[in-house]
């Protein structure tokens, strides 16, 4: 009896033998590899017991022209069928490499507890963890704050311990390398606060009042804020990146390990930089602001260039400036609080660096619109 | 594919000349690896062992020379065969460079989706076969931050396999492991070559490696900038007249 069991147009044939009762021999020629196609090992077992119970199965690779991990596969699926049904498998028949894979598959356990629980928890469940995720998130922010509250107290007593040659190089880095996207950015505010100022003011023909709005909008509120989002996109990013990849790479424990504070050494001199650059990129956006307001009020409304500089000269007061400025290092503050948190949180994969650097953008732009909107009230009530 | 196939040449380095903007690594790299060779570049730190490896797998043009797989020059091929070539190759890098934003079973997976015709059910076959291969049934679900470095080795050399390429680079494949697990990556890399008939060339310089698997190698240089041997590590160490590969194989126990 041998019933054969090929496709006219399969490159594998697979003949059944019954060389005892009980026992069928598969024969396996042609090609047994990934592109052939290959039975599934469920239909092969099947037509296997078609002619009656069996016992064994035993395999004949003579002729058996080539095969890959495909064949494995099938053996390791077959296998495991027989094993299902009680059938003893012989696997002497193989070819020697075969019968090595099989062997190394079968060498270490799969380790069964090591699957994922996929059961979605219930919805109290979900908001339980929401909700305990946020208040962690809460304590760890206050905690980092403590500790760089405690990094700058060392700072004030001279024992934080940092390189100065880093701090200049962040120095430079957050200031006079930011100078060209703030002035672009800062000069169009200008503009376009004219030139809504100008739509609305026109109709009382008030067009002059232009340079006090401008003036007033930038040294108060647009100049540090516009300035801060810019570092926020620019520089809180980096930060995270830079403390991200160190956390990644291991830097930041071997800092630790010999005893340097990554607080000192890594976030401080971020924290100082920003706060010392904010308020002098927040003035230069206050002038470049300013000039682009000029800008529209002498080109377009006929306004003369000593008449809207006396305007401005006279709107702007020191108060307005002064206000600008506290908001400015309060923001470059929180910029680098926000970076240089995220960073130092980040996971150990390159993935984590990436929602790091994400994370310390939104939550840079969410402290300085908050801190501004407070900022804002109690000047207000200050008489500022 | 199949082992007992009389051996042939299946990579050749013609007068490789290996260089970094002005600076020059290596020069007049000539040497061939036989099927089914376990083939070891070794050498002091820094002499160009990885560089080597890089420009045999593509990701360095060599100032001079050229690779040649089964008589195909590789960097005289068009992009197109070129491609097809690095196909049939797999790598294992220093560190197991798995993508760190997917899991063990997308590490392995994502070779064969993009260029095998398999359905996701028979991908998910190949991916736990692999994995098994290598001691990792059931890691499928598990992000490489999530397991040992000896694991994410083993992990990285499932991925090197998934398209059952008939040629494997390691980068120093123990580097970083414990003596036990260096040795099973060893046993393993030779159960590999001796099941699949693979072809394996090795840059390290763990002796014990060396001597235990290796049937082939060459020896870099970094004050010649060449190479100043080559042949069976064994054979080497007995005969090789040259003081610097015995002190390099002797972990330079001779003179003391």
């Amino acid at each position: 009896m041998t019933p054969t069991t090929t496709l006219p147009d399969t490159p594998w044939q697979l003949h059944l033998d019954r060389p005892q009762n009980e026992t069928v021999l598969l024969r396996l020629t042609g090609r047994w590899t990934r592109e052939s196609r290959l039975p599934r090992a469920a239909d092969v077992l099947n037509q296997t017991t078609a002619n009656g119970q069996i016992a064994r199965v035993g395999f004949d690779s003579a002729r058996l022209e080539a095969w890959d991990s495909g064949f494995v596969i099938f053996l390791r699926a077959f296998i495991a069928e027989t094993n299902r049904s009680l059938i003893t498998c012989d696997l002497s028949g193989l070819p020697d490499g075969v019968r090595r894979l099989l062997a190394l598959t079968a060498a270490v356990p799969e380790r069964k507890d090591a699957g994922r629980q996929t059961k979605r928890p219930s919805v109290l469940a979900r908001i339980g963890i929401a909700t305990v995720a946020t208040c962690r998130a809460g304590i760890d922010l206050l905690a980092f704050l403590g500790e760089a509250f405690k990094s700058m107290l060392r700072l004030f007593v001279g024992k934080a311990r940092f390189q100065r040659s880093e701090l200049f190089l962040i120095l430079q880095e957050v200031g006079a390398q930011a100078l060209p996207i703030v002035s672009l950015i800062s000069f169009l505010v200008g503009v376009i606060l004219a030139y809504v100022g100008a739509i609305q003011l026109r109709q009382f023909g008030a067009q002059v009042y232009v340079a006090d709005l401008v003036g007033i909008a930038m040294t108060r509120e647009m100049g540090a804020m516009m300035a801060a989002i810019i570092m926020a996109g620019r520089t809180g990013a980096a930060f995270a990146a830079q403390l991200g990849t160190m956390q990644v790479n291991e830097e930041i424990d071997a800092l630790s390990t010999l005893g340097i504070p990554a607080m000192d050494f890594l976030v401080l001199p971020r924290m100082l930089a920003l706060a010392l650059m904010m308020p002098l990129l927040g003035v230069y956006a206050d002038l470049l602001g300013v000039l682009g307001g000029a800008v529209v009020g002498i080109g377009m409304l006929d306004l003369g260039p000593f008449e809207y500089y006396h305007r401005t000269v006279e709107a702007i007061g020191l108060a307005d400036f002064a206000a600008g400025i506290v908001k400015a290092s309060v923001f470059g503050v929180l910029v680098a609080i926000a970076g240089c948190l995220r960073g130092m949180q980040c996971g150990r994969s390159s993935a984590a660096v990436g929602a790091a650097a994400t994370s310390a953008v939104v939550t840079g732009i969410v402290f300085i619109i908050v801190s501004d909107a407070a900022m804002t009230v109690i000047f207000e009530k200050l008489g500022f | 594919m199949m082992p007992g196939v009389p051996a042939a040449t299946r990579i050749e380095v013609r007068e490789l000349d290996m260089v970094y903007g002005t600076r020059v690594i290596q020069r007049n790299l000539n040497f061939t690896v036989q099927r089914g060779d376990i083939f070891v570049i070794m050498g002091g730190s820094g002499c160009g062992k990885s560089t080597l490896l890089r420009h045999m797998i593509g990701l360095v043009e060599p100032a001079r020379g050229d690779v040649f797989y089964d008589g195909e020059s590789f960097w005289g091929a068009e992009q197109d065969e070129r491609d097809r070539l690095l196909r049939r190759l797999g790598v294992l890098y220093q560190s197991g460079a798995l993508w760190s934003s997917m899991t063990l079973a997308e590490n392995v997976s994502l070779p064969l989706e993009e260029y095998t015709a398999l359905s996701r059910a028979e991908i998910g076959e190949v991916v736990s076969l692999k994995l098994a291969l290598v001691g990792l049934a059931g890691f499928e679900d598990f992000y490489p931050s999530e397991i040992s470095g000896g694991m994410r080795k083993r992990a990285g050399l499932a991925r090197a396999m998934a398209l059952d390429p008939d040629i494997l680079f390691f980068d120093e494949p123990s580097a970083g492991l414990d003596p036990i697990s260096s040795r099973l990556l060893d046993d393993l890399i030779r159960e590999l070559r001796d099941s699949l008939g693979s072809t394996i060339v090795m840059v390290t310089h763990e002796l014990p490696s060396i001597f235990a698997i290796a049937n082939n190698s060459v020896f870099l240089d970094a004050e010649t900038k060449t190479m100043i041997a080559a042949g069976p590590p064994q054979v080497l160490l007995r005969d090789c007249p040259d003081p610097k590969v015995h002190r390099f194989l002797t972990r330079g126990e001779a003179e003391a």
